[in-house]
């Protein structure tokens, strides 16, 4: 694509000469990133208000399930990354493969932590504060919980939406995937790639801060 | 006759009829073309304008005759108004709702979206030389995510328990759950209606800001920009900033209601006073979204009118920035009397003693800029003069506020009432009728009447002072805000008189402004016809016919100054239109800058 | 009707330095308002459009600029500096309490709890009142303030005092009066359908009479 499509017809002068939909998409992500920090912020101020309701690393959540969710989801971002790279070579079949290979794989982050959901909700973990009674993953069911309200509601809060996030981001892979086997894209027309792979590794980094938080701290 | 001419006679014609003609529903309904989207946002605005101010007089009827029947209140269901033999009077549930309401629906609904909505997206484009915004359905997906919130918004009157009832500030845990209240869906509405809402304002927010990098006509350097469209750049990443704080908080709010969790809830740990934070964080910044924009259309008309280039444009930019920026570290001031630490308070004092000084730059540059001017006195002029006006006192007024000590006792009084009515009625408001008025001609192509104006000016400028100067007075005198029947207190008894005073103004403010609204409908149709440039002003929006055309800019306009050369010696006339060519300057062509090879690897 | 800006009487220690501090507000903003509209209305009327009357072409001044941004800076933050000293004596520094007592918001009452003859809280022999406060003369009452329910505002209009009440916190108030009457408490923050009706009254007695009061009280609330 040159410049001039990529701005809806007229030279970038003479503002930045990044195209209007990669602009469009990073300023976006500042809004994104802004939701996250709110999230976070308010993460962080109810945890030291009230660290007696959250449980220590391991305790309730399951990390090493975790992590293995999380090692997938950097692959996708390498996947990506693949995708992106193929289309720069003008590889359109290149494109699709890892293209698809991202959708399989982010999908299954998001089936891993529907798995992960459905178990801590089986050991009492939940969001309902009035209902909340995490019991532990290595304690019998009958147990004294583990942590408290607020435990339940952040961590279904934080990790639902960046959940929603990921998943969303797939529905748009899925369309991407549906545009690249039209064969919209080029070694010139990437643009849909590119904004796609942006959202993608944001929504990696992430995931990386909120497990860094709410799993190993 | 050359493409642009027949082009203009076409579209003084009436009407644009030329080569892109669109099916009725995509060129009024769901259009992409950002000045019809403008247009939307407008009329949807105004209708909620109307909305607002009539829940405003209900409760100014149970203020100024507290427990007495409101006439007309028979209409309403008894959720509302109390039937007796006499007519019916006000329930307290009701009252609340309108004091919350009216909050929302004036700043969410009508102020921002008129200011934002319609003039970002009538001004952005035209003012910087580009044929549309940078992504033009977003533009509509926009305006069509503000209609279902405002929808969602007037329903939450009609479902049990009433619309919501905590304030517009919504405080934790009042707001948290119909136990409270006697709220409950309404409520929820209320958090579903702002959460569609801010995604529509954070969708425009990033078409602005993209448009405004990326769009601009050659020559058209960051210091050539109007300034209406500096504010609205700046406006914009704050909204882009600050809507995704309040998303959180709002969804927060939602599942502390709908699904139990516990952030705002204290009886399970949770932290009211983390609602008021978040809430806070976006809503300072949300103060300077409704205010900015006004400044900047203020800024064109004043310069305009007083045919003289506006006093220090580089101090005003800066000033509004220093203004987009200080506004994210002053939110505290909100919460003096919270129970926040109060060491806090006198660092979020500080701060905000500051922000009062670039306001207090751009006063005095509006005064200097009229300063040996040639003042034509009409309709825009004086609303822009209003605005002047009325911000003074509303700036001064943020004072008393901002000092801690004295905050203790005017806060959450009538003095915040009137300093918040100073700002967003005096100033966004006026500055609102100051641009549509001067705006008028481009988007309909004809003019308002001047006279119907003045009659509306006039009286509009008295009312409105008698409305909300004794406010401050009541405020002094104690009078809480947010308050069903002063009455009850002994000591607030005998502010009836002055409360039955307010009202009566208020009424006849509200029925004042349907000189305006017969104005605008009436001139839409039978206004005089306006040529291209009725104001002689310098920016590119006036170099197009009125309305203009789809896609704008018939040829690619080149810039060679800033936008405020009026009387410059330089010209024969008293303005100096942007794109014209300087008379012994090289020709356009060295002036356009070097055209940009297309990188592969940038793409 | 009282169109005045004179605040009304005031009867706390601190109430002076506050309302000296709005006094020195009201006259800064005051000439502020009547200098910058009376220049306003000025160039309206001097520079108003007349036949053959050309604007100056002027871009601005850079020393003007700085002058009039240096000038309202200066004066906002020393107003911010003698506030804060104000600030710091009601908010901040305590002092020793004369009589400590608990005050409860709930829906829609103020709940007031006194230490009883032994003169310490949370006692058997602690009384409580319903929406009244009664206090002695020229002796810090410290108030432990707590809400029940949602957020409410305890605010004494005459002693200028103003403080939310925020369900899950304690958050210390003061005050001294200064003469002994009747005075209004009230509700300053929406708290619901029966926010308007969230009053009460503080009862300011002289040092002999606050004892005789609370004796009688305290009898009177033994079981």
């Amino acid at each position: 694509m040159t410049t001039q499509a990529m701005t809806a017809g007229r030279a970038p002068m003479p503002g930045m000469k990044v195209y209007n939909l990669k602009l469009g998409m990073w300023i976006f992500l500042l809004s994104e990133v802004m939701f996250f920090t709110g999230l976070i912020g308010s993460y962080i101020i109810l945890r030291f208000a009230h660290p007696e309701q959250f449980a220590a690393p391991g305790q309730v959540l399951n990390i090493n399930l975790t992590a293995f969710n999380t090692f997938l989801l950097i692959c996708s971002s390498v996947t990506m990354v693949k995708a992106y790279a193929a289309i720069q070579q003008g590889d359109q079949q290149g494109l699709k493969n890892w293209l698809l290979a991202t959708i399989v794989i982010g999908a299954s982050f998001v089936g891993v932590q529907v798995y992960e959901y459905i178990a801590l909700a089986g050991e009492g973990f939940v969001p309902i504060a009035d209902a909340y009674h995490a019991v532990g993953r290595h304690m019998p069911h009958d147990g004294p919980a583990i942590g408290g309200q607020l435990y339940g509601s952040t961590f279904y809060t934080m990790t639902g939406f960046h959940g929603t996030h990921v998943s969303i981001g797939v529905l748009c892979l899925c369309f991407t995937y549906w545009r690249a086997a039209k064969g919209a894209y080029t070694a010139d027309n990437l643009g849909g790639v590119e904004i796609m792979g942006l959202y993608w590794h944001f929504v990696d980094l992430v995931w990386i801060i909120l497990f860094t938080i709410v799993y190993l701290v | 006759m050359s493409t642009i001419e027949q082009e203009m006679v076409h579209a003084a014609e009436g009407g644009h009829h030329d080569h892109h003609e669109l099916p009725f529903i995509r060129k009024y309904i769901f259009s992409t073309d950002h000045k019809m989207i403008a247009k939307q946002f407008m009329f949807v605005s105004l209708f909620f304008l109307v909305i607002g101010g009539l829940l405003a007089t209900m409760m100014r009827w149970q203020l100024g005759y507290p427990g007495e029947p409101m006439p007309g209140g028979m209409l309403l269901p008894d959720a509302m108004m109390a039937p007796t033999p006499n007519g019916a009077i006000m329930l307290p549930e009701f009252y609340n709702s309108l004091v919350t309401m009216h909050g929302t629906i004036m700043i969410f609904f009508a102020i921002m979206p008129l200011l934002v909505g319609l003039f970002g997206n009538l001004l952005i484009p035209l003012q910087i030389g580009a044929e549309d915004m940078a992504f033009p359905r977003l533009n509509m997906i926009s305006f069509w995510l503000a209609v279902p919130a405002g929808i969602l918004m007037l329903s939450s009157f009609a479902v049990e328990g009433g619309a919501a009832g905590a304030g517009w500030t919504s405080y934790a845990p009042l707001s948290v759950s119909g136990e409270w209240t006697g709220v409950y869906l309404g409520q929820q509405l209320w958090l579903a209606s702002l959460t569609i809402l801010g995604f529509s304002s954070l969708v425009g927010a990033v078409n602005y800001i993209t448009t405004v990098i990326n769009m601009r006509a050659p020559g058209m350097t960051w210091f050539r920009m109007p300034l209406a469209t500096w504010a609205l750049f700046v406006t914009a990443i704050l909204i882009l900033l600050a809507i995704p704080i309040l998303a959180g908080a709002l969804i927060m709010l939602l599942f502390d209601q709908t699904i139990g969790t516990g952030f705002f809830r204290p009886e399970v740990g949770g932290e009211p006073l983390l609602w008021q934070h978040l809430f806070w964080f976006f809503g300072h910044p949300e103060v300077y979204i409704l205010i900015l924009p006004a400044m900047g259309i203020v800024s064109e008309v004043i310069s305009n009118r007083a045919r003289k280039p506006i006093f220090g444009y580089h101090s005003m930019v800066l000033a509004i920035i220093g203004i987009g920026f200080l506004g994210w570290i002053v939110w505290g001031h909100h919460m003096f009397m919270s129970g926040m630490n109060p060491l806090l308070g006198t660092s979020f004092m500080i701060s905000t003693m500051a922000i009062a000084v670039p306001s207090a730059i751009k006063t005095f540059n509006w005064l200097a800029t009229i300063w040996k001017g040639d003042l034509h006195l009409d309709s825009p002029m004086l609303y822009a003069l209003a605005f002047v006006s009325m911000f003074i006192i509303g700036g001064l007024s943020g004072i008393f506020m901002a000092s801690t000590p004295v905050d203790i006792y005017i806060h959450d009084t009538y003095f915040i009432v009137a300093h918040i009515h100073y700002v967003l009625f005096g100033g966004s408001l006026f500055a609102i009728f100051a641009g549509i008025t001067f705006w008028f001609p481009k988007m309909f192509g004809r003019m308002m009447n001047e006279t119907l104006n003045k009659v509306h000016f006039g009286l509009t400028i008295v009312l409105y002072n008698l409305v909300f100067w004794p406010m401050h007075n009541l405020g002094l005198q104690g009078m809480m805000r947010r308050i069903y029947d002063f009455t009850q207190y002994e000591y607030l008894a005998p502010l009836q008189p002055m409360n039955q005073f307010i009202s009566i103004s208020v009424f006849l403010l509200v029925a004042a402004q349907s000189v305006y609204a017969f104005n605008f409908f009436w001139s839409i149709f039978r206004g005089e016809k306006a040529s291209n440039n009725p104001w002689d002003s310098n920016t590119l929006e006036w170099t197009v016919p009125s309305p203009p055309p789809h896609g704008n800019f018939p040829e690619m306009p080149v810039v060679y100054r800033g936008p405020y050369e009026y009387s410059s010696p330089e010209s024969d006339t008293d303005f100096y239109p942007q794109t014209k060519p300087p008379p012994s300057k090289p020709p356009v062509q060295e002036l356009i800058p070097e055209p940009v090879t297309p990188t592969p690897e940038g793409f | 009707m009282n169109w005045s800006w004179i605040l009304p009487p005031s009867f706390s220690t601190v109430s002076g330095d506050i309302d000296g501090i709005y006094y020195v507000i009201l006259w800064i903003t005051g000439i502020t308002f009547f200098i910058t509209e009376a220049l306003l209305f000025y160039f309206i009327f001097k520079y108003r459009h007349k036949e053959g009357r050309k604007a100056t072409y002027d871009h601005g001044s850079t020393k003007m600029e700085i002058a009039w941004t240096m000038v309202p800076l200066v004066i906002v933050l020393w107003i911010g500096v003698v506030s804060k000293g104000v600030w710091d004596t009601v908010k901040v520094d305590v002092p020793a309490a004369g009589l400590e007592v608990i005050v409860t918001g709930k829906q829609f009452e103020w709940n007031v709890t006194y230490p009883g003859p032994d003169g310490a809280l949370g006692t058997s022999d602690d009384f409580e009142t319903l929406n009244e406060l009664h206090a002695p003369e020229d002796q810090p009452i410290v108030i432990t303030l707590r809400s029940e329910d949602v957020i409410h505002s305890f605010f004494l209009p005459e002693m200028r005092i103003k403080q939310d009440a925020v369900p899950g916190q304690d958050i210390t108030v003061w005050f001294e009066a200064i003469q002994p009457g009747d005075y209004t408490i009230g509700c300053a923050e929406l708290c619901g359908i029966g926010h308007t009706t969230m009053g009460g009254t503080l009862t300011i007695y002289t040092a002999a009479d606050f004892q005789a009061w609370s004796s009688s009280q305290a009898q009177q609330q033994q079981p």
